[in-house]
């Protein structure tokens, strides 16, 4: 079962982006259903970390670390929007 | 509008164990001291990361019960958790049944800039905590006594029996001397000597009790497993709540 | 970095010799998923092979499960490190379930309920490689663990075998399925440590 949503990615993408990206919203490439990226709903934990919309359930996003590399797929958004610091 | 900041990247750090007491028989507050620390929101949470012997590594995420680092003693560099032991887990036994104060485990963080409160909200505030998931909440609690802020607060806290219940007499003492805190709790499998509803989930009915009216437009935050976070979730849409007003964190039932 | 902590031991595994390089052997049989795991009804259980023509064969679970099987035991490799031994299952092999196909396809994509995907190079499903299978030790194939039926292609990364099959698709090149297009490796041999692309 699904236990966890997008708070719980806060951490890795955080190594990736020098803003805190749960807090962005996402367009889902499927549904159109936007929202924070928290609030994707959160599969796969060891193997990667699949984000997909609570509304239609499609893969929003996808992080996969290797050792030296993190590959992020955000194919199934069209649309990240981050909120700049200060607002 | 003043131009973004970037902090730069964020990555691992140790950690030392400074203190440690229990908040119920299987939950553990640790008291970390993490050098540079340099504070963080309430509801915000650290990802904690244990290596063994061979290698092998683990990481959860668990949410800072503090307030922020603006407390009277100084304590800057100190990043407080509430550490809930599941049975079959991987990091929260030995969390809280084998560290020791004076050990060292990794940590990344402050993270997680969405579930947060800040006190320039100017809404009343429904807090609705399953289980463990009270511990960003009682951040929130404990930043609005801190500073006396003056937005009326409501916990509704779920837990199975009264024994389960974390920071017990901290609340009383809060409800008592932070002016506008309520609490509410829901006994899921046994409740105390004279409560007089039976044990129960939380429902409809103790929501629209015990929550603000949806045309009061508060700010929501619900924490706990996924199943109580969809039914409380769903409750306050019901009752008129704005999506947009409701912020969820669900905590991992298992490991 | 990593910083050791003394006493943790986290999930039941060991380092044994004659693994797969960095694999430990596991005891358990963690469960990894992409997303929520599809309860299908076996009377609306089907499998679909359809060639890189367009030609298609359907089996319903019935004509399926009727089908000569093969009963074995191997040794799985997950990517994320653990390692099973000597596991038994029961599963029709691809080389039956491709004897009559005409086709010059070198490549395929195996296809699930719920839409995850995993390429599959057709030479790495022949000749006794390659099973969908439908018990595992000696009972049906539960839910989490991929049933009704799941692809087992056991000389692989285990994400390469597929749970909750419902069809395979013959490709003339090749595609990524679901962890490939992430990042993970489009062929993925544990013997060779082909984790990532680019590894």
């Amino acid at each position: 079962m699904m236990e966890l949503d997008g708070n719980a990615m806060a951490g890795e993408l955080r190594e990736i982006f020098a803003v805190d990206v749960t807090a962005a919203r996402y367009t889902c490439a499927g549904c159109g259903h936007a929202d924070a990226v928290a609030t994707l709903l959160l599969w796969g934990r060891d193997m990667g970390r699949v984000g997909r919309c609570p509304h239609c359930r499609d893969v929003v996003l996808r992080v996969v670390h290797a050792p030296d590399r993190i590959f992020l797929d955000l194919r199934g958004t069209v649309r990240l929007e981050l909120p700049l610091a200060g607002s | 509008m003043a131009r973004a900041a970037v902090p730069g990247r964020l990555t691992w750090r140790a950690a030392t164990l400074a203190e440690a007491r229990w908040e119920t028989p299987t939950a553990r507050t640790l008291v970390l001291d993490v050098p540079g620390w340099a504070g963080h929101l309430p509801g915000q949470h650290v990802d904690v990361r244990l290596t063994a012997p061979d290698g092998y590594s683990a990481q959860r995420s668990y949410s800072i019960a503090a307030a922020w680092a603006a407390d009277k003693t100084g304590d800057g560099g100190k990043v407080e958790l509430t550490v809930q032991r599941l049975d079959d887990g991987e990091v929260s036994p030995f969390l809280t049944d084998v560290l020791e104060v004076g050990e060292q485990v990794e940590l990344r963080g402050p993270v997680g800039g969405w579930f947060v409160w800040r006190p320039s909200q100017p809404a009343p505030v429904v807090l609705i905590a399953g289980g463990s998931g009270v511990v960003p909440l009682m951040a929130m609690i404990r930043a609005r006594g801190a500073i006396k802020a003056k937005q009326p607060f409501r916990l509704l806290y779920s837990v199975r029996t009264p024994g389960d219940a974390c920071y017990a007499e901290e609340l009383t003492r809060r409800v008592r001397d932070d002016a506008g805190l309520d609490v509410r709790y829901i006994y899921t499998r046994k409740t105390p000597d004279g409560w007089t509803d039976p044990p129960k989930r939380i429902d409809v009915a103790t929501i629209n009790t015990y929550g603000w009216p949806a045309d009061f437009t508060p700010d929501c935050y619900v924490c706990g497993p996924t199943t109580f976070v969809e039914a409380a979730a769903d409750i306050l849409v019901a009752l008129g709540h704005d999506p947009k007003r409701i912020r969820t964190e669900r905590f991992g039932g298992t490991s | 970095m990593g910083i050791i902590s003394r006493g943790f031991g986290g999930r039941r595994r060991e380092s044994v010799p004659g693994l797969p390089p960095g694999q430990y052997l596991t005891h358990d049989f963690p469960v990894l998923s992409a997303g929520p795991t599809p309860r299908i009804p076996l009377d609306r259980w089907n499998f679909t092979l359809t060639t890189e023509t367009g030609e298609q064969k359907r089996w319903n679970w019935q004509e399926f499960t009727a089908l000569p099987h093969d009963d074995v035991t191997v040794d799985i490799h997950c990517v994320t490190k653990w390692s099973k031994l000597g596991t038994t299952w029961r599963g029709v092999s691809l080389d039956t379930l491709l004897e009559d196909v005409e086709t010059a396809a070198d490549y395929t994509m195996v296809h699930s309920f719920g839409g995850y995907t995993t390429n599959v190079p057709m030479e790495d499903l022949l000749d006794g490689k390659a099973w969908i299978a439908y018990k595992f030790d000696g009972e049906d194939l539960e839910p989490e663990h991929g049933g009704p039926a799941r692809m087992l292609v056991p000389h692989l990364y285990f994400w390469k075998s597929a749970k909750w099959v419902n069809g395979l698709q013959l490709m003339a090149e090749d595609e990524p399925g679901f962890w490939e297009a992430a990042g993970y490796h489009m062929y993925g041999d544990p013997w060779l440590e082909q984790r990532y692309q680019g590894d």
